[in-house]
Parts: structure tokens; sequence; C-alpha cells
């Protein structure tokens, strides 16, 4: 069996993540087509097999949630903290995403074609996030590893008291976060941010994007900063 | 957590609809308010000077037995209103129509029955809300039946006051404006000590309230809505997702943390806001209707 269709109009989600906990790793069908998710939570969570997954349209809270190995496509937008805490493979949002989209996410590649909400990438743990748009608030807020691409514009506090992980943005950046600055971008940045572009299948120039790090000041405690960082 | 629906059609052949698209929108979000459900909806107004008055008998011991038709008859006679009021009683709950200043009609049931809670005032705000499962307080008051312009809905699930009718929302101050709210707000005992010395009177403990009053207070001082929002972002500290209805427009405004949720659909017929999608999804023509999330900190309003 290649291809199976869960309508959740007539099937319940925990049917349907059952099928792809239990039966997709095995024999199961390769691609699974989710139709009337009509703002559902929990589609697709906790996957672990390399399967494909396409959302037709829109998901709600918690998309693609913990994922591994596998593809999961969602048409439309999605809901609070898709993609949060993944392990490998793709999830990839071709509408909007709401707050706290790949928050604490350990691998994998999360795309997000339109808008991030606030908090995009919050404790990123090494996963990669490319955003087609903007991204609120208090993006990347304490992220420890992984790289966030966001071609659109950054809002308030970008990557306020950032770890390791790396942020690539475009656009403007309406404030930094404490302890995050603009720093040069050197060869082996403009090809991390060409071959993240390319894997999420857009189209901007990865010379015209700044990087943002970690100054490494709040690493550790500073008894004359007066707690004025 | 809390639900919010909010629901305006573009299209006057549309208003007999209203109740009918919004009943699923406010079921729809059950899971994020069980106790108590509650709706304003704004109608055609009634001439210059004729007020509806939303009633609420839930809080006395009569409840649902209340005898509405003495209570009109009593008014009627010693209001010595020409034209009768009029009255529509459905259980606990009446709208009372009546052609003089609806402040001698209030102070007369705060005299002779202070037990009823008085819901709404306008010309074209009728106001239902009670305790239970949103489906229950659908059905008892038939919300899908309801006709108009616009409204507001609002399924609670209560962390700030206790889980009675008068703590549901939605909640209104003044005449045609209601308020409905997801978060919760943490100065507003501080808004309630700048309003009170100026006369303003507060019914229950309800956070809500306080935001509700604060805002339709700057509104009556002569602010317009986005000057009287500009305020509120100002001086209402705390989370929140407010959805306003005033008598020709909804308003929608998010906290800068955009802790609650709020998404919204617009086709060329209605414009439909919900905390979550799930609540849009069987609106007509909703998979081709602009979807988006409103922003924080910015003003969304939408004119009948």
């Amino acid at each position: 069996m290649e291809n199976l269709t869960f309508d959740l109009a007539q099937t319940k989600v925990s049917a349907l993540n059952h099928y792809l906990h239990h039966d997709a790793p095995g024999k199961g069908a390769h691609k699974i087509t989710v139709i009337n998710p009509d703002g559902a939570h929990n589609i697709a969570v906790g996957l672990d097999a390399p399967v494909e997954v396409e959302v037709i349209v829109h998901a709600g809270y918690y998309a693609g949630g913990m994922n591994k190995r596998a593809r999961v496509v969602i048409k439309g937008s999605a809901g609070t903290g898709v993609g949060e805490n993944m392990m490998s493979g793709v999830v990839h949002v071709q509408g909007f995403a709401s707050n706290g989209a790949g928050a604490s996410a350990h691998g994998g590649l999360l795309i997000i074609d339109g808008d991030a909400g606030l908090r995009c990438g919050i404790s990123l743990k090494g996963g990669d996030i490319v955003v087609g748009g903007s991204v609120g608030s208090f993006s990347a807020f304490m992220a420890q590893a992984g790289r966030m691409v966001i071609c659109g514009d950054a809002g308030d506090a970008l990557g306020d008291s950032l770890y390791e992980a790396t942020l690539y943005v475009k656009g403007g950046i309406r404030s930094l976060g404490a302890d995050a600055r603009v720093e040069p971008m050197a060869e082996a940045d403009i090809a991390i941010v060409a071959d993240l572009l390319k894997q999420a299948g857009l189209e901007h120039d990865p010379g015209a994007f700044k990087k943002v790090a970690s100054k490494r000041e709040l690493y550790h405690w500073n008894a004359d900063a007066n707690q004025e960082y | 957590m809390c639900g919010i629906v909010g629901l305006l059609v573009k299209k006057p052949a549309l208003r007999a609809r209203l109740g009918e698209w919004m009943a699923p929108m406010l079921i729809g979000m059950t899971e994020r308010g069980p106790d108590s459900a509650g709706l304003a909806v704004f109608t055609e107004p009634t001439p210059d000077d004729t007020r509806k008055i939303s009633l609420y008998s839930g809080l006395m011991e009569d409840g649902e037995n209340f005898d509405w038709r003495r209570m009109a008859q009593e008014l009627n006679e010693h209001l010595h209103l020409g034209v009768p009021a009029s009255l529509e009683a459905v259980g606990n709950h009446a709208i009372l129509c009546a052609s003089v200043d609806p402040e001698r009609v209030k102070c007369w049931l705060k005299e002779r029955y202070p037990g009823l809670f008085i819901l709404s005032t306008g010309r074209r705000i009728d106001l239902y809300k009670d305790i239970g499962a949103p489906a229950e307080v659908a059905a008892r008051y038939g919300f899908d039946k309801l006709q108009g312009t616009h409204l507001v809905g609002h399924t609670r699930m209560a962390t700030e006051s206790a889980v009675t009718p008068d703590r549901a929302h939605p909640f209104t101050a003044g005449e045609d404006f209601c308020l409905v709210h997801n978060g919760s707000l943490s100065n507003p005992n501080g808004i309630r000590r700048q309003l009170e010395p100026r006369g303003i009177h507060f019914e229950t403990d309800n956070d809500t309230e306080a935001a509700c009053r604060f805002l339709e207070w700057r509104l009556r001082e002569g602010d317009d809505l986005e000057m009287a929002l500009k305020k509120g972002f100002e001086e209402l500290d705390g989370f929140y997702t407010f959805l306003m209805g005033t008598k020709d427009a909804l308003a929608l405004i998010r906290d800068p943390f955009a802790c609650k949720p709020a998404v919204v659909a617009e086709t060329d017929d209605y414009v439909a806001i919900a905390s979550e999608f799930r609540s849009l999804a069987h609106l007509p023509g909703v998979k081709d209707a602009h979807v988006f999330e409103p922003a924080p900190e910015e003003m969304y309003v939408w004119k009948i």
C-alpha cells in the first residue's frame, strides 16, 4: 500500500496518530494524506518513520511535534507549537505558523513559507528553521544550538539570551534581545544560508542576510554589571 | 483559558443567518471554555427614544419560573408608560423594550426586583450569558436562531473569579458596548481604584469587568474607539485577547506578548474571529477565505 487518506471529518486524530505510530513504520502506506483537519490539534505528532504526511489544509496546535524521520507537509496554516521538539525529518508549513513554531527542536528542518508568530524557535536545541516571511517578537529566545534563516523581518528582542544558535535575517530587526549582536557574514555563513534556502525551496541572495549570534556576556554572572545587560 | 468568537456579516441578506453560523463557532470552543458561555448580538436599532434591556432572573430564587409578565405589568403601571413596555422572555432571560429613559427603568427594577440582573442596555444589543456547557447555553436561548449585523461570543474556563452567571462574558458597560476576554489582567484592582471615585459602579470582582468599564469610560469621555484602545494598551496590564462589540463595529486587540490566541477569516460575506481555526472550519467559503493571525498590539476594527 503506497497511499492512504484519513478524513478527519470522519476519523479521530487519535486513530490517525495510532496508524502513524503503529502501522506506518512497518508495511503501512508511505504517503498519508489528511483531509478536513479543520484546525484539529496534535496532527501527526511523535512520528518515527520515513513516511510523508500531507495535511490539507489548516492544522491546529502542535502539528508534527516531536517528529523523527517523517516529512509532514501542511498545505495551509499551523497553530501554536508546530514542529515543537522535533528530532529529525522535515515539517513544512505552506501558509503561516502561529506562536512557538519549532520550539525546542533538537534536529530536523522546519520550513514556514509564510510568516511565523511570536517566540519562533524559542529554546532551539539543534534544529534548523527557515521562515519565508517574517517572525514575531522574542524569536530564538534562549536558543542553544541550530540555525534560523528569516527571509523577512524580525520583531522585538530577537535572540534574547541567545546561546550557540545562529540566526540569519534578510530584512529588518526591530530590536535585538539581551546578549545578541550582529556579526559579519563569513564564507561559511553564506554557504549555510544557501544550503538551507535550497532545502526550503526559497530563492534569496544568501549574501543579503545578516548574522546574529550571542555576545556570550551572559554566560557568567558579572558582579559589576549591576543587573544591567 | 477561554474561547472567544465574533462574527460580522457584510451583506444585509446574510443577517438572518448570523446565529446559524455562529452557534457552531461557540460550541467549537467548548474545550477552551466549558463552564459558562455567553453572546451579545447587535440587531437593527430601535427608534431613538426606545431602549432594549436584557434581563436575567437566574440569580433569583424563582429562576426560570420568574413571572416576567407580572414584572412588565407592574413596570408599565408604576412608570405610567403611555406605550407599554414589550417583553420577550425565554426561561430565565428576557428582553424588555421600552420608550422611556432606561435609567428610570433600571432604578425601578433595582428597587422592586433587586435580584434581577441587568445584562445589557442599548438600541441594538441583546445579551445572553449563563453557566453551563456552551452547547447547553446555546440551546437554552436558541442562539442558532439569532439574527443581526454582528455578534460577540465567549466560552469561559474561569481563572480569576468564581463560576457564576454574572461573571460569565460578555461584560457590558454603558449602551451598545460589550467586551469578551481570553486571558487574565494583573492590575484590575488598580483600574477599579481609578474608576470608582468617578462614580463608576462595579457589579462583580471579575478582572474583565475592569477592562470593559475602563474602555467604555474612555469612549464616554469622548475618545474614539482607536484612542480608547490605545489608552487600553497603556493602562491594562496582563494577558489578553479582547474582542469588543459596539453599535456598528467589532474590534480586536491582543497584548504585546500575544499570549492568547486569535485567528481571523474574512470573505466578501463575513469577518469571523475565533481563538482557534477549529471554530471557523464549518463556515461557508472558509477554504477560500483570507485567514490570518492578528498581530500583537495592533487594533483591528471591522465596521458593519
